[in-house]
């Protein structure tokens, strides 16, 4: 069984004309990693609220097919009892962060305090989220004081602070460096080691290439591919739907074009596109 | 217009010093990108050339006006400036009323303004959303029209906070685009991104920033070669530029077509 299951599910917000999501059917094993892509509009956040329980609880809307985590279903349950299995990191921290709390150390004590974590293991479990994320020195510092990219360090681990079985992160590198953005994959990465699930929507192809165990490509509300992130990250399907590639993939396309790319298959990471070119 | 900054030192009244000793001369027409660590001071720094900071010490200036001796609403006839977070900045109830609000804030007059708007709504290719309002777009129009609204203000300088944030490969194409038009027009444009290919891609000019410093400053080719010295403030160099040095390429490759003809040497 999977920890995951969506069947069939086809959501329209209140006010949009058509499905935003139309009949995706999705199963994530438990301590899988997976990464769905997709260009703006595709869905993905939506999917994410779905995960959450946003959808149906918060946006209602129509909805119809099922959610299930850990096998329970989103509709036969309440939302304060779907979040004790499911974290989401929204895309933009600006809109998490809680605005009731003067430090980065209160607001990610802010979930825990909620569900009434005694105070000891609450201060030992935002010290050891905090160094897991590198952000320890930002503890006394207001939570609006920070960076964008500082902002959605605290957004993340806000949320593995709350340990959830399911993780559910929509685009959360989008403003971070380069190397933050590589840490916080291997960060997620081993979360999923220790077992936790995880879904993440992101841009950043050559780091889903390198840490997800598989990759969902969503366009108009339809699952378009699915498969390990070789697989996916290299098919032409994606260049012609207007998804993002790796530049090793694309600058081997053309080579290959050129006749400079011998192997069949084309690269997706550093060390696969050094091999060929070699 | 010239930007002219000398020994420019910040500190925000919580105490954290964000920039220290900042020198930078960036000339007319520039196409430069900043680079750096979260926290580096990037958004810090670029805040001064509007004004919407002013130095704790150390002087800025655009072309012959001294930040500190100009409001914010005078230097925004001189610099435009697009919020990383387009929902700081966003507040008309339609598209058309948003991208018309700063050029006619600055006293155009109404055929300018008119003109103004319906160049930077066909740049940034909004021309059918001219009704709908901003916040029932998605986050990527949204940003487009962040963008738009700044640009129909047709200052001299545009500074971009982040531009990529968040977008699909389509809509990076899109910002690029609108990148180069300013570019032709011989503005002056100022970029803080983390997406290093795409600064390889669209930006002459690279200074990397670190800890409130400047770290390395010059053309995109040398800068972005730095590969040791770049990641003391967290930056990699452009995927292309990784793999011709894996490869022993001679050169510093940045962009694709430079990387095709080093391997067909």
């Amino acid at each position: 069984m999977a920890f995951v299951n969506i069947q069939n599910l086809t959501y329209k917000y209140p006010l949009t004309k058509e499905p935003v999501l139309q009949n995706v059917n999705l199963q994530v094993k438990e301590g899988e990693f997976i990464s769905i892509i997709g260009p703006n509009g595709a869905g993905k956040s939506t999917l994410c609220y779905a995960l959450a329980g946003f959808v149906p609880h918060f946006f209602k809307g129509e909805f119809s097919g099922e959610v299930e985590v850990d096998g329970k279903k989103s509709g036969e349950s309440t939302l304060d009892e779907w979040v004790l299995n499911v974290g989401l990191a929204f895309q933009n921290p600006f809109n998490q962060i809680s605005g009731a709390k003067y430090t980065v150390f209160e607001e990610l004590a802010f979930g825990l305090e909620n569900i009434g974590v005694p105070r000891d293991e609450m201060k030992q479990r935002v010290e050891d989220a905090m160094s897991l994320t590198g952000i320890s020195d930002l503890a006394d510092r207001s939570p609006y004081s920070l960076s964008g990219g500082q902002q959605q360090r605290v957004a993340l681990t806000s949320i593995l602070v709350m340990r959830p079985k399911l993780l559910v992160l929509d685009e959360p590198t989008s403003q971070m460096d380069p190397i933050g953005t590589r840490e916080v994959f291997g960060v997620v990465r081993k979360m999923a080691e220790e077992g936790m699930t995880v879904v993440m929507v992101e841009h950043k192809v050559e780091w889903i290439a390198h840490f997800a165990d598989r990759v969902i490509a969503l366009k108009d509300g339809q699952t378009l591919l699915e498969g390990t992130p070789s697989e996916v990250l290299t098919s032409d399907v994606l260049v012609e739907n207007g998804f993002g590639v790796s530049r090793y993939t694309s600058v081997a396309r053309e080579a290959k074009k050129q006749g400079l790319w011998k192997k069949e298959k084309l690269p997706v990471t550093l060390f696969e596109a050094m091999e060929g070119f070699k | 217009m010239k930007i002219t900054i000398k020994d420019l030192r910040f500190t925000y009244p919580t105490g954290l010093e964000a920039l220290k000793g900042i020198s930078l001369t960036i000339n007319p027409g520039e196409q430069v990108a900043i680079v750096g660590q979260n926290g580096a001071g990037k958004t810090t720094l670029v805040r001064h050339f509007n004004g919407l900071l002013k130095p704790t010490s150390g002087s800025v200036f655009i072309g012959d006006w001294e930040t500190t001796k100009q409001s914010v609403a005078k230097l925004a006839s001189r610099v435009g400036y697009v919020f990383q977070n387009p929902d700081e900045q966003l507040f008309s109830r339609d598209v058309l009323t948003e991208v018309s609000f700063g050029p006619r804030n600055l006293g155009y007059a109404k055929e300018k303004v008119d003109e103004l708007v319906k160049r930077a709504m066909a740049l940034t290719e909004l021309h059918d959303k001219a009704d709908t309002n901003p916040y029932d777009l998605s986050p990527t129009w949204r940003k487009m029209v962040a963008l738009a609204s700044i640009i129909a203000m047709d200052t001299p300088i545009v500074i971009f906070d982040e531009p990529t944030t968040g977008q699909d490969a389509v809509n990076v194409a899109r910002i690029a685009h609108v990148i180069a038009e300013l570019k032709r027009e011989g503005k002056t444009v100022i970029t803080i991104t983390h997406d290093i290919d795409f600064c390889a891609e669209n930006f002459e000019r690279v200074i990397a920033l670190a800890k409130g410093q400047v770290l390395l400053d010059g053309p995109a080719r040398e800068v972005l070669g730095e590969e040791e010295t770049l990641a003391q403030t967290y930056v990699d160099p452009p995927q292309l530029t990784r793999l011709g040095k894996m490869l022993e390429l001679k050169e510093t490759v940045t962009r694709p077509e430079e990387f095709l003809k080093a391997i067909n040497l």
